[in-house]
C-alpha cells in the first residue's frame, strides 16, 4: 500500500512549519512522489514521521545519495508541481525510503539537498532518530562526500581511510596509478617500445620494422633492472635465497 | 630462521572508558568464521566484549558505479555476484525495480517461475546457513556436508533451467530468460517431495543438541523495537517476534495468491534465529508444492519489452523483495538514457550488521562468532 505524500506533506506543514516541505512529482510510472525537506529542521520532521499517530514510519529502509552536478537534470527527474526555476548550481541529494511496519505502508520517499557540492555539502544526521542510518550515512559520506552533522562516528566505511576522493560522484575520475611499484618488466617494455619505433624517414609505409629479436635477449640489462629489487627483497625478508634451500635428491 | 613479525600479530592494548587496559583483537578478515573477508576490531576485558567495530571494504568494487556505466540489461549478471549464494533473488529484486521504473507487465507463468526459483533459493540459503552456523560452533564440516548434499540437488535444477549453478542470470525485465526444459517440473517436484525428510533428519540432529542449546540460547537477543530501529529485516526481525515479511506486506509478484504462514520467534536469540530458518524452509516447501502443481502455461517473457536498446522513461523507482537474508531493495533513477542515472542496492547483509556491536556487548569472544553467524551475511553484498 502506498502512502499519500500530498496528505503527509500537509501534516508535516502543520506540525513542523519550519520544514517548508515541497512535493516532487515522479514523472515515471512508479508513482512514488517524494517530499523535499528544508535541511534545518529535518530531524524534527523525521521524528514526527516516526512517532506521530497515523503515520508511524518506524523503518528507515533505505538511505542513499545522488549527485546532481547539472541542476537542470535533477529538475527534469523530480518535477515540483508549481515548477519553480531550477537551482543555480549542482548539489548532492539524500533520498530516504520509509516504511511503516505497523500500518504496512510505504515507501514514503523523503529527500534533502545540500547547498552545493563543495563546502556546503552538509546535512543533518538522522542517526539519532533512526539507528539504521548509521552505516548508510557513513557510506554516503564515503562515496558522495556529504558531511552529516552530528553523526556519532563519521568515517569512511568502504574505501580506506587514506582515500581522498568521492567515487560515486558523476565527475569522479579513477586514478591510473593504483599500487604502483617498479618491476623488471618496465625495462623490457621500454626496450620493446624502442624496438618497434618507426625510424625517421627509413620506412616509406610508416609500418613498424619487422622484429629482429624480442624480449629478454640482453641478459645484462635485465639483471641490472632486477638486482636492486632482489636486494630489497632480501633485506626485507631474512629467508635465504632460493638457491640455498634447494635439496639435491 | 625467523619469519618477519607483522605488527598485527602482536598483542595490542587500548584504554577502556574507565581506564581499564583492554586487549584489542583484530578478528578477520581471513578467518573461516567471518564468512568471507569481514573484519572486526574487538576490545576485550578478559573474555568479555567491551567494544566492537566492524571494518568493511575488503571486497568493495563499487558495484553501483559499475552498474551506472552499464546498460540496464548489462547489470543483471552482475547482480548475481552481490549475494552469490542467492543469485536468483538478486535478479528478481533488480528486475522488479526496472519493471516499476518502466511500468512493465509480467506474464503469469514468469511470475510463477520467479516464485519457484526464489523459494528454491531460500531453501539453499537457509540450508547452507544451518551448516555454516554449526561450523561456527565447532562442528566443522559434518553438518555443512549434509547441507551441501541437499543444496547440490537444487543447484542441479538451476543448472538445467538456467545453464548455471550459482550465477544464474535468469530473470529479465518483463519475465524470465527461458522456459523450463523437458521434465524439469517433475524433477523439481521430486526434490521438493524429498526435502522434508532431510529437514526432519537435520532438525533431529541439531535442534535438541546440547552444545547447540548451550551456545545459542539467550545469546545475542535484542528487542524487536530496537531491531526495527536499526533497520534489521528478514529472519532476524521475525525471530524477535515482529511479523514483517515483505512477501505478505507488499504481495509482490503473485505471492498474495499463495497460502503460507510467517513463522515468528519469541526471544530473538540465536536459537530462535536458527529455528526460524527451519520453519521458513517448511513454508517455502508449501509454496513450492502449490506453485509447481498450479504452474500455468503461457509465455515466460512479455514480448513487448525491448530488452536491447532499452530506455525507461524519466523517473525513479524503489522496489524491494523478501530476500533470504532480509529486505533486498533496488533504487533506480532514470534520466531517459540507456544507462541508469543512479543505481543503488539496499543490501540486507550490510544493514543487518548495524546492531552487531549491540548484540555482542557483554558476551564472550566465542559468542561473537555465533552471533555473526546467526546474522547470516555474505560479503559480496556487504562490501559491494
Amino acid at each position: 500500500m502506498n502512502p499519500e505524500p500530498a496528505v503527509i506533506l500537509e501534516q508535516i506543514r502543520a506540525a513542523v512549519p519550519a520544514a517548508r516541505p515541497v512535493l516532487l512529482r515522479n514523472p515515471g510510472p512508479a508513482g512514488q512522489d517524494s517530499i523535499l525537506l528544508d535541511t534545518a529542521s529535518a530531524q524534527d520532521v523525521f521524528r514526527f514521521l516516526k512517532t506521530a499517530p497515523g503515520l508511524e514510519f518506524d523503518l528507515l529502509s533505505n538511505l542513499t545519495g545522488t549527485d546532481w552536478p547539472e541542476p537542470a537534470t535533477a529538475h527534469s527527474v523530480g518535477v515540483p508541481p508549481e515548477i519553480p526555476p531550477p537551482p543555480a548550481q549542482g548539489f548532492l541529494e539524500v533520498v530516504c525510503h520509509l516504511y511503516s511496519t505497523l500500518r504496512r505502508e510505504g515507501p514514503l520517499v523523503v529527500r534533502m539537498r545540500t547547498a552545493d557540492r563543495a563546502e556546503g555539502a552538509h546535512l543533518p544526521t538522522l542517526t539519532p532518530v533512526y539507528r539504521s542510518a548509521e552505516f548508510q550515512e557513513r557510506e554516503v559520506f564515503d562515496l558522495f562526500g556529504v558531511v552529516f552533522e552530528g553523526h556519532p562516528d563519521l568515517r569512511r566505511i568502504l574505501m580506506w581511510d587514506e582515500f581522498h576522493d568521492f567515487p560515486m560522484r558523476r565527475d569522479y575520475v579513477a586514478p591510473d596509478d593504483y599500487e604502483y611499484e617498479p618491476t623488471p618488466h618496465e625495462a623490457v617494455w621500454e626496450r620493446a617500445k624502442e624496438h618497434y619505433a618507426v625510424p625517421d624517414g627509413t620506412s616509406e609505409t610508416g609500418a613498424p620494422a619487422p622484429p629482429q629479436s624480442l624480449g629478454l635477449a640482453d641478459e645484462a640489462a635485465c639483471e641490472a633492472a632486477c638486482s636492486p629489487l632482489r636486494e630489497e627483497r632480501d633485506r626485507l625478508s631474512p629467508n635465504p635465497p632460493a638457491s640455498d634451500r634447494e635439496v639435491t635428491p | 630462521m625467523s619469519a618477519p613479525v607483522d605488527s598485527l600479530s602482536q598483542p595490542r592494548f587500548v584504554a577502556g572508558d574507565n581506564g581499564d587496559r583492554l586487549l584489542q583483537v583484530s578478528l578477520g578478515p581471513q578467518h573461516p568464521s567471518t564468512h568471507g573477508v569481514f573484519r572486526m576490531n574487538v576490545d576485550l576485558d578478559g573474555e568479555t566484549v567491551v567494544r566492537l567495530k566492524p571494518v568493511f571494504g575488503y571486497l568493495h568494487r563499487n558495484h553501483e558505479k559499475i552498474a551506472e556505466s552499464a546498460t540496464y540489461l548489462g547489470s543483471i549478471p552482475y547482480t548475481d555476484r552481490l549475494d552469490y549464494i542467492c543469485s536468483l533473488t538478486n535478479n528478481w529484486a533488480y528486475a522488479l525495480a526496472v519493471e516499476k521504473l518502466a511500468g512493465i507487465e509480467v506474464p503469469e507463468r514468469a511470475e510463477y517461475l520467479r516464485i519457484i526459483t526464489a523459494e528454491l533459493t531460500r531453501l539453499i540459503n537457509h540450508t547452507a546457513f544451518a551448516g555454516f552456523i554449526l561450523g561456527d560452533m565447532g562442528a566443522w564440516g559434518s553438518a555443512l556436508m549434509y547441507a551441501f548434499r541437499e543444496r547440490e540437488k537444487i543447484l542441479d535444477l538451476f543448472e538445467d533451467l538456467t545453464g548455471a549453478r550459482m550465477m544464474c542470470n535468469y530473470m529479465r525485465f518483463g519475465g524470465c530468460r527461458c522456459d523450463t526444459p523437458e521434465g524439469w517440473v517433475d524433477r523439481a517436484k521430486k526434490v521438493v517431495a524429498e526435502y522434508p525428510a532431510f529437514l526432519d533428519e537435520l532438525e533431529q540432529l541439531l535442534l535438541g543438541n546440547e552444545i547447540l542449546l548451550a551456545r545459542t540460547r539467550d545469546v545475542g537477543a535484542l528487542p524487536a523495537a530496537t531491531l526495527l530501529d536499526g533497520g534489521i529485516t528478514g529472519p532476524l526481525l521475525r525471530a524477535a517476534g515482529c511479523a514483517y515479511d515483505v512477501r505478505k506486506v507488499d504481495g509482490y509478484g503473485l505471492y498474495s495468491r499463495f497460502k503460507f504462514r510467517v513463522p515468528l520467534g519469541g526471544h530473538g536469540d540465536c536459537y530462535d534465529r536458527i529455528m526460524i530458518r527451519f520453519l521458513e524452509m517448511r513454508e517455502s516447501l508449501a509454496i513450492l508444492r502449490e506453485a509447481l502443481d498450479t504452474l500455468p502455461a503461457g509465455p515466460v517473457i512479455n514480448p513487448k519489452v525491448k530488452v536491447r536498446a532499452f530506455k525507461p522513461p524519466v523517473g525513479e523507482a524503489y522496489a524491494r523483495i523478501e530476500g533470504p537474508k532480509g529486505e533486498l531493495g533496488f533504487y533506480l533513477v532514470s534520466d531517459g538514457s540507456p544507462r541508469p542515472y543512479r543505481y543503488r542496492v539496499r543490501p540486507p547483509s550490510f544493514i543487518n550488521l548495524t546492531l552487531l556491536e549491540d548484540m555482542c556487548l557483554g558476551r564472550d569472544l566465542a559468542d561473537v562468532v555465533v552471533i555473526l553467524g546467526s546474522i547470516d551475511i555474505v560479503l559480496g553484498e556487504v562490501d559491494r
